[in-house]
């Protein structure tokens, strides 16, 4: 008997290949909006589970999205002609392809996170956050400085692979994963982690395993995100996963409500949906994104979603 | 040779305004163990200021400058107070996490609303002190770069004492040592860390006006990268310690002007953070700072 999680997951994944089936009668913007959606489901809903369950404030989640962008944009910009040959090849290539190229951003981003997060995860609080958002100013500058994958000018020239299909069917693999993790054994983990490392490592837990294997899985979700968008803006620019990337994203996982999964999916929904109902004042939506940040911390911390009837500790 | 002491000047001259900046950082976070991330937007605030009233005076002359630098920290000393009473002062009590993040939201503000009322693009500050360039055998100073080493060393001097051979120093050290009990011996935490991100914050004011000065564009994103590579600065000479804060930002400046003028020349933006790490990793408590030992 297939347990009901896992039916949901498959339910999900069928649903949205239905759903792309179909996604050329939709409205090619509401189509880009709807995937945008999607990839911050990913990166909130991953970073969710650093920052919210785990308690580990890391700042550096946009960097984990760039390797992994750049490293799937390798894959099929320079492996791609050679496996598919000049044509193209056929749909079943190209998707293989595409599932290939975004294993590899995945891993190679989770492997980010292995080297980063073994020195850095000793650090609390500010400490780490100040690491974790140096080396992800270190992994800009590093592909910056990359001519191959297009130095400062970005990575051009990626394949359209990215489609309703896939990111939706990402998407719902994060939360399946995030949220099996989250009721195992290893969720006790993260949550003991959180609340009082002293008293975990007092039972006989080793904090720092579980914040690695956080911070790992994290990036893997993070770097999947990545290869996803890489694939739908058709180019990187190593600008664009700066610090105010992983600021916004900090900011879905706060407001939906630090540990709170669901909260933290309706809040990635509400931040990429506001920009474009805000377009018509566009230039201060960080203005408005900065106010909120702040009344949000001073007046309801535990986040906007959060439902529960215990403040959460943040 | 010359080579090597022209680029150990550049590199003091930039070192001193990372010091400036960098002991906001320290005394904020000695008094209220938190990082204060708008400090480096106070840092370009201060330029602004000084920008702003630099067009109403006369240029290149001493008093002009005079004027527009003790403007700068004023104003600047107002904005850190007005942004700890507003912003930080109710979450005193709380998880050190939320001030953190409350603190990063100012910081957004402040760029952002920086953005829209001073627009994006770089403005260049006016030539408030008298330019000249001096010429000792193969080294070239511009008096500019004097200016700011003289500055700095006169405020780092004038913070000892403050710091040292005063009341409300005194209470300062008192707080930063332990609040509960500067509390019983009836100092006003209130006032003490009002006045701490005042003195911090027209510290971070005046390394404004000197960076600008030497680096004329300003915009509103001018604070991010000094801010960042100040509090490495601070944390390298251990953080919540002065002269360590001095010392750091002088050590990151002089390094980052040397690696800037070598072949790695891109990547003099990653070697703040890589000393960053290298530091947090090897001797956390920074180079001059006390190791403290966890207790339950």
């Amino acid at each position: 008997m297939i347990p009901r999680p896992h039916l949901a997951l498959l339910a999900a994944i069928l649903a949205a290949v239905v759903v792309s089936h179909f996604s050329d009668h939709i409205d090619p913007y509401f189509l880009d909006v709807l995937i945008a959606i999607g990839i911050n489901i990913i990166l909130a809903v991953s970073l969710n589970l650093v920052n919210g369950h785990t308690g580990q404030f890391s700042l550096g989640h946009a960097g984990f999205m760039s390797i992994g962008a750049y490293l799937s944009g390798c894959v099929t910009v320079f492996l791609g002609p050679k496996l598919l040959g000049e044509d193209g090849g056929t749909a079943l290539g190209q998707n293989s392809l595409f599932f290939a190229a975004l294993l590899a951003g995945g891993l190679s981003a989770a492997l980010a996170g292995l080297l980063i997060g073994l020195p850095s995860l000793r650090l609390k609080g500010d400490y780490l956050a100040l690491v974790t958002l140096g080396f992800g100013e270190i992994i800009r500058v590093i592909f910056q400085n990359i001519d191959a994958v297009g130095g400062a000018l970005g990575f051009v020239g990626l394949p359209a692979y990215t489609n309703f299909a896939w990111t939706y069917g990402a998407a719902a693999l994060t939360v399946f994963v995030v949220g099996c993790l989250v009721k195992s054994t290893y969720g006790r983990g993260f949550i003991a982690t959180h609340d009082d490392e002293i008293a975990s490592e007092a039972i006989g837990l080793n904090p720092t395993r579980y914040k690695n294997v956080a911070f790992v899985v994290g990036a893997f979700f993070a770097g999947l995100a990545g290869g996803l968008y890489g694939h739908y803006k058709l180019s990187i620019d190593p600008r664009g996963f700066d610090f105010t990337r992983s600021i916004e994203i900090v900011v879905m996982v706060i407001l939906g409500g630090m540990g709170n999964t669901l909260g933290v999916i309706l809040a990635a929904i509400l931040l990429t949906v506001l920009p474009e109902v805000l377009r018509p004042v566009a230039e201060y939506r960080m203005v408005i994104y900065s106010l909120l940040l702040i009344l949000l911390m001073l007046m309801r911390p535990q986040g906007l979603f959060n439902f529960k009837l215990r403040k959460s500790k943040v | 040779m010359t080579e090597f002491l022209q680029q150990l000047l550049n590199g003091l001259s930039l070192g001193a305004i990372y010091a400036l900046i960098a002991l906001g950082y320290t005394m904020v976070y000695g008094v209220l163990r938190f990082i204060n991330f708008a400090h480096s937007d106070v840092f370009m605030v201060g330029a602004f200021v000084g920008y702003y009233v630099g067009q109403h005076l006369p240029q290149n002359t001493f008093g002009g400058g005079f004027i527009v630098l003790t403007a700068a920290m004023l104003g600047c000393a107002l904005l850190g107070v007005t942004i700890e009473r507003l912003a930080y002062r109710r979450l005193r009590g709380g998880p050190t996490l939320n001030v953190l993040i409350t603190a990063i939201g100012v910081s957004l503000l402040l760029e952002s609303s920086g953005q829209v009322f001073f627009g994006a693009e770089p403005r260049t500050f006016p030539s408030v002190f008298p330019a000249k360039d001096f010429a000792f055998g193969g080294l070239v100073i511009s008096s500019n770069q004097l200016v700011v080493i003289a500055v700095a060393l006169l405020l780092v001097v004038a913070l000892q004492f403050i710091v040292f051979r005063t009341k409300i120093g005194t209470a300062m050290r008192a707080v930063a040592l332990n609040p509960k009990a500067a509390q019983l011996v009836g100092i006003n935490n209130d006032v003490v860390i009002s006045f701490t991100f005042a003195l911090g914050s027209a510290l971070a004011g005046a390394g404004g006006i000197l960076y600008a000065l030497n680096y004329p564009s300003i915009d509103p994103l001018m604070g991010v990268m000094p801010g960042l590579k100040a509090f490495v600065a601070a944390v390298l000479g251990g953080i919540g310690n002065i002269p360590g804060a001095a010392l750091g930002g002088l050590i990151l400046g002089t390094v980052e002007t040397f690696v800037g003028g070598s072949q790695f020349s891109t990547y003099k933006d990653a070697i703040a953070f890589g000393v960053l790490i290298l530091i947090l990793l090897f001797r956390p408590a920074g180079l001059l700072g006390k190791f403290t030992v966890e207790k339950v």
